[in-house]
């Protein structure tokens, strides 16, 4: 439906504020880990596009999810991925763009066996 | 020789020639170019005149009941003062609802203050004119008056000094500040529907009733005062969101679209709005009223079940997705004390785990859901507090693009999901909390894709720098002193010291 406004031609005057250009060269990239709700919500990271997809699992994750018990026994190889709610397969060492994540995108990771503390999801 | 003797006026002529009877036709200017904003939505009047405020009151006698009870107010605020109310209540902890409140509600006040204002001059019929003239200065009175009374707690407590600017930078107030922005920069129909029918009459005993009731049982004799002080304020403010309502509905048939999908509009941001004080009941007082879950059954269920009854004779129905904020009432309070007590870091007030009392009380009022979903996580973090390894999330949530609140919403039926929402405008991604949110958006995306939101301006490089220590300064948050738990804070030590010297006089 077409904008109420009083103005006219307001529609074509917006300028929408989150665009990848006012990130100065980077994108917002989301990141969850699924089933681990004691983390309140999906993060945010201002990334580059070109960043190789493993610097999340070996760099990010660690440093904001790390303090997690569950951590420890997290096993990379079983990880499921979901890259703006489809299912993926992302390949580490192709750039974030190349793995299909974009601007303001999603990235969730399921991590089988691990389910929270004490089987909660927290 | 004697003039003959006037007769008084009775209160509905008074009223006429105060109020309809200062009204004119312009004939040098069209209408339409003096009131140039309330044609704009689409809402059809055909009668003016035929609004009725049951009030009738007029601005002398406003003058007069409005300067009587304000002198009875601040006779009660300089009593608290003298005496030294503050040590009074029944914890420190409390004044952390008192920190919200200032913060988070008292500007929304004032900003009502100009929009009625504005509402004053622009509205073609002179009755409802005059009702927001009145609301104006009610709610300028009310930002007033709350900030007095506050002011005793900001003699001895941190977080409250820095009150407007805060409400204007810091990330979750940019939830209140968005939404009365958003009401705000609507047309005046819309601004009537959101402010004084929705918050004002059916959610608005979900707010005052928890914060004037929570202060009477903590002892806060100060903020109670003030509560009753306004209460016959709302009560007046609640007649003009029922009847600005009814004489839409009544005014043409065209109409009932428009406002149904207002109602349903602000009756969603209303309720992730009341989220904060959800929480403020379940989780900040210390000597606790009654569970969020059980005001939203009494004040939401019971009381807007049956107002939205009698409004469905003029074909309006209960807002949409009002089932889904009712099975949110037994999570969203767990969940945003969760958001705050992993983000203390940057909260303007102190946080803490409930002691073992409180999450009793807590599996008590929510058996359905507390100890299966929620006390593991409480539980979890007490374990790690107490290897010192307190739980902070150190990196930033992503927020809702309607409500500005972080996702952290599950979804309606499985708690174990967060409840991610999506929409693609213009070529850029858009995410939300909930489907209400979404819909919010959908219908309005050129207003919300111009969202501020306090995440992506910190990494635009518009919150006084990248480091947390840059952000609070530009929050004017005094690190270690504002923010962080309530254990080791300025406030405890202060408390606890206070408590110390009575036990030394008592002896």
């Amino acid at each position: 439906m077409a904008v109420v406004a009083l103005k006219p031609g307001y529609a074509d005057a917006v300028e929408i504020r989150d665009r990848k250009e006012n990130f100065h060269g980077n994108q917002v990239v989301y990141l969850h880990w699924e089933e681990h709700l004691s983390f309140c919500a999906a993060t945010a990271f201002p990334l580059p596009p070109e960043m190789p997809f493993g610097a999340l699992t070996e760099k990010l994750i660690p440093q904001f999810y790390g303090m997690h018990p569950d951590f420890k026994s997290l096993d990379w190889n079983s990880v499921e991925w979901k890259i703006d709610g489809e299912p993926a397969t992302p390949d580490m060492s192709k750039s974030l763009a190349e793995n299909g994540v974009g601007h303001k995108s999603l990235v969730c990771f399921r991590t089988p066996g691990l389910n929270g503390y004490k089987g909660s999801c927290s | 020789m004697t003039p003959p003797r006037k007769k008084k006026m009775n209160l509905k002529q008074r009223y006429a020639l105060m109020t309809r009877g200062l009204d004119w036709e312009t004939s040098y200017q069209k209408m339409d170019d003096v009131f140039p904003y309330d044609t704009f939505e689409g809402i059809k009047i055909t009668d003016w005149s035929k609004w009725e405020d049951p009030f009738r009151l007029t601005m002398d006698a406003y003058w007069k009941y409005q300067g009587e009870k304000e002198r009875k107010l601040y006779a009660v605020l300089d009593s608290f003062a003298q005496n030294n109310g503050q040590l009074g209540i029944s914890d420190a902890r409390y004044v952390n609802a008192i920190k919200l409140f200032l913060t988070g509600v008292t500007p929304l006040e004032y900003q009502a203050h100009r929009h009625f204002s504005h509402l004053g001059r622009h509205i073609r019929g002179v009755g409802p004119r005059v009702a927001a003239q009145m609301q104006s200065l009610d709610e300028l009175r009310h930002a007033q008056t709350q900030i007095h009374t506050i002011s005793h707690y900001n003699k001895f407590f941190d977080g409250f000094s820095e009150f407007p600017h805060m409400h204007d930078r810091v990330w979750y107030l940019s939830v209140p500040k968005s939404f009365f922005d958003d009401a705000c920069s609507a047309g005046p129909f819309e601004f009537f529907t959101a402010i004084s029918f929705a918050f004002e009459y059916v959610l608005t005993n979900l707010l005052f009733v928890p914060f004037m009731s929570g202060a009477a049982y903590n002892g806060d004799l100060a903020t109670v005062t003030f509560g009753f002080s306004a209460q016959s304020d709302e009560a007046r403010h609640m007649t003009l969101g029922i009847e600005v309502i009814k004489f839409m509905l009544e005014q043409h048939p065209d109409n009932l679209p428009i406002v149904q999908k207002w109602v349903d509009k602000w009756f969603w941001r209303g309720h992730k709005v009341l989220g904060l004080v959800a929480m403020m009941m379940d989780y900040m007082l210390p000597k606790r009223v009654m569970s969020w879950k059980e005001a939203w059954e009494i004040y939401f269920t019971e009381a807007g079940g049956a107002l939205f009854e009698d409004l469905s004779r003029y074909g309006l129905r209960v807002p949409k997705y009002a089932d889904i904020a009712t099975e949110e009432a037994e999570h969203i309070s767990h969940q945003n004390w969760a958001i705050f007590y992993q983000y203390t870091q940057a909260a303007g007030f102190h946080t803490w785990i409930p002691g073992d009392d409180e999450l009793d009380w807590l599996s008590e009022k929510y058996p359905n859901t507390f100890d299966k979903y929620y006390r593991p996580r409480f539980e979890m973090w007490r374990e790690m507090e107490a290897k010192g390894e307190r739980f902070y999330n150190n990196a930033l949530p992503q927020l809702c693009q309607t409500c500005q609140i972080p996702m952290g919403y599950t979804e309606p039926g499985d708690p174990t999901k967060i409840g991610f929402r999506s929409s693609i405008y213009k070529d850029e991604r858009y995410h939300f909390c909930s489907q209400g949110c979404k819909d919010i958006f959908d219908d309005e995306p050129e207003k919300f894709s111009q969202a501020w939101l306090p995440v992506h301006q910190i990494f635009q490089g518009n919150c006084g720098g990248a480091d947390l220590s840059d952000v609070l300064k530009w929050y004017h948050m005094d690190q270690g002193i504002d923010n962080m738990d309530y254990t080791g804070s300025p406030d405890q030590k202060q408390w606890d010291a206070w408590q110390a010297a009575r036990k030394k006089v008592a002896g």
